[in-house]
């Protein structure tokens, strides 16, 4: 009865989403579209970092390939070729990536995960000043903008379930056991490397899709615009906000994080990365583990507080 | 016929420390090994090499006569080795059941779902602790851990059973239950190499018996044997343990 429920009001709310281009204006889909890009990418970074502690700033190496790819092959070939195309070289690297990187610990990941994103950028405008002779390109797609968004929501329902599923299957359980004690992991024949490799390509693939769903809607894009770091760190506070463990955490702390990063921007353009750094600064001093996980302890402090009430 | 377990020349060392050094044996299918030596003789070393938890410096570890050693323990695991820990480990988060649950998805012949939750009933039942799978595995007592990270070992359906010091810590009366559940996992045919210091359980449980002193080994024969051999009395039974 109560998975009914459960499902009936996910098909609604799943419903109200896809018909939203119906009733906003431009400014109110513009929003809508980056929020789904954002809800994504939180949930996408979580599915490999929530469990396994690995910090990682990659997020827009991956968007940026993806974007780079539409921006470079959408004339030529028809777009859902592109973006398979895209999918796959995001995976591709995010394999030689893992491979070379999941040994690393600690802020040693974190480094390199930062560093690869600036490596990517300047190989890329390397490239496309000493071959292409342009920094810039424009991207030129008959893609309207409720398209752009009905996919983004697409992929971000997928990942959603994606990350349910993996909390079901043997994978979700390697990774607990992973958590628990690694040596036991490795002693009950858990490929311990390879289980994080797979959660990082997957995580990594997703974010190169977002990237590549969304580079029509800015028309022209360079390395500096496509690359730029803060949408890593945006994707990593929005996570950590909501809890980067928690199936709705990524969801819960992207969308009000979103909008008032919206609002900062549009009203305090000059001082905008000086607010974001004091916020950043504020959440992981006083939400440590998310909010959900806030929530839930005061939730059960106030049930104990009930319970002792009851007594009296 | 090849030995289930041949090792030959395994050497270990520690910085400048040379924990196990050169040291050979096997173990046919169906025996049941018990490996013994003072504190700090490298027992626990040897099982280490052969479950993939540390690389050997040198030497080889054959299963069924496929070197497996310098492998993965995940890898090894696979081929069928299982092992308990001397400081025993469970995984804190996770249910009695679903403990067991881990050994019996990850192996070379997976179980899961209600299959799974059913033979993870049975190995619990196994071990006496039947029904008792929805606990949490940190609330189980030092004895009930112990229980369960054997039958997280046996859900491994192991060739080759490694038990490290599996029997210490326990009562008189735990103690008897506790050899009379090797007794019955011997009895099944399962092999087993022992690392133990409990006289009366290897003089119960072990056909053959291996001594290492300060990382070599002294001595390796029929249990009676060895435990009369004068240089095993000397090194080991000597030392305050006769
Ligand atoms: N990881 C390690 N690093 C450094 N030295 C080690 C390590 N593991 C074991 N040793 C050393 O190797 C030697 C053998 O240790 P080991 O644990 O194999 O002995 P043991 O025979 O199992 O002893 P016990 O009966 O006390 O369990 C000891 O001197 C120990 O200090
Ligand atoms: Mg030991």
């Amino acid at each position: 009865m109560k998975r009914i429920a459960t499902a009936a009001g996910l098909i609604t709310l799943v419903a109200a989403l896809a018909s939203a281009p119906f009733f906003l204006d431009a400014y109110g889909l513009g929003l809508m579209m980056g929020l789904a890009g954002y809800v994504t990418l939180a949930t996408a970074w979580a599915l490999f970092s929530g469990p396994t502690g690995y910090v990682s700033l990659a997020t827009v190496a991956f968007v940026g390939i993806g974007a780079y790819c539409v921006a470079a092959l959408s004339e030529v070939l028809p777009y859902p070729l592109v973006l398979l195309i895209a999918a796959g070289i995001g995976l591709a690297v995010a394999l030689v990536v893992g491979l070379s990187t999941l040994r690393l610990s600690g802020v040693y990941f974190v480094i390199f995960t930062f560093g690869l994103a600036e490596l990517i950028r300047q190989l890329v405008t390397f490239y496309e000043i000493n071959v292409t002779g342009t920094l810039g390109r424009y991207i030129f797609l008959g893609i309207t903008p409720e398209q752009i968004y009905w996919q983004l929501l697409a992929l971000g329902i997928v990942t959603m379930l994606l990350r349910w599923w993996i909390g079901r299957s043997r994978i979700g359980l390697a990774l607990k056991v992973i958590g628990d004690d690694e040596v036991v992991a490795s002693h009950v024949g858990i490929d311990i490397a390879r289980t994080k490799l797979a959660l990082f390509a997957i995580s990594a693939t997703i974010m190169t899709l977002v990237g590549a769903i969304q580079a029509p809607r800015w028309t022209y894009v360079e390395p500096a615009i496509v690359f730029n770091p803060t949408v890593s760190f945006l994707t990593l506070i929005m996570a950590l906000l909501g809890g980067a463990t928690r199936l709705w955490g990524p969801l819960l702390g992207a969308v009000p994080l979103f909008l008032l990063f919206e609002w900062l921007s549009a009203n305090f353009p000059n001082h905008y990365s000086i607010l974001l750094g004091l916020l950043f600064i504020l959440i992981v001093f006083a939400l440590p583990k998310g909010v959900l996980s806030f929530i839930e302890q005061m939730w059960g402090k106030a049930h104990r507080t009930d319970d002792s009430g009851a007594r009296s | 016929m090849t030995a289930l377990l041949d090792i030959a020349g395994l050497t270990r060392r520690f910085g400048g420390l040379v924990a196990v050094n050169g040291v050979s044996f096997s173990v046919a299918r169906g025996e049941v090994v018990g490996l013994l030596g003072p504190n700090g003789s490298g027992k626990t070393t040897v099982l280490n090499m052969i479950s993939g938890s540390l690389k050997p410096s040198g030497g080889d570890i054959r299963l069924n006569g496929e070197r497996v050693s310098g492998w993965p323990a995940h890898r090894i695991a696979r081929k069928g080795i299982a092992r308990t820990f001397q400081l025993v480990r469970i995984l804190p988060s996770l249910s009695v059941a679903e403990n067991i649950v881990t050994a019996l998805a990850f192996r070379r012949a997976p179980l899961w779902g209600a299959d799974a939750d059913a033979a993870a009933r049975d190995l619990l039942a196994k071990v006496g602790l039947g029904g008792r799978g929805d606990e949490a595995a940190e609330n189980l007592t030092y004895i009930d851990q112990k229980r369960m990270e054997l039958a997280r070992a046996l859900a491994a359906d192991p060739q080759l059973l490694l038990l490290d010091e599996w029997l210490a810590g326990l009562n008189p009366t735990e103690l008897r239950v506790g050899i009379d559940l090797i007794a019955s996992l011997r009895d099944s045919g399962i092999t087993i190499v022992l690392v133990e210091h409990v006289m009366e359980a290897v003089r119960a449980l072990c056909g053959r018996c291996i001594v290492m002193t300060a990382g070599s080994k002294i001595a390796d024969g029929a249990t009676a044997d060895v435990l009369r051999d004068p240089e095993v009395i000397r090194a080991y039974l000597g030392t305050g343990h006769a």
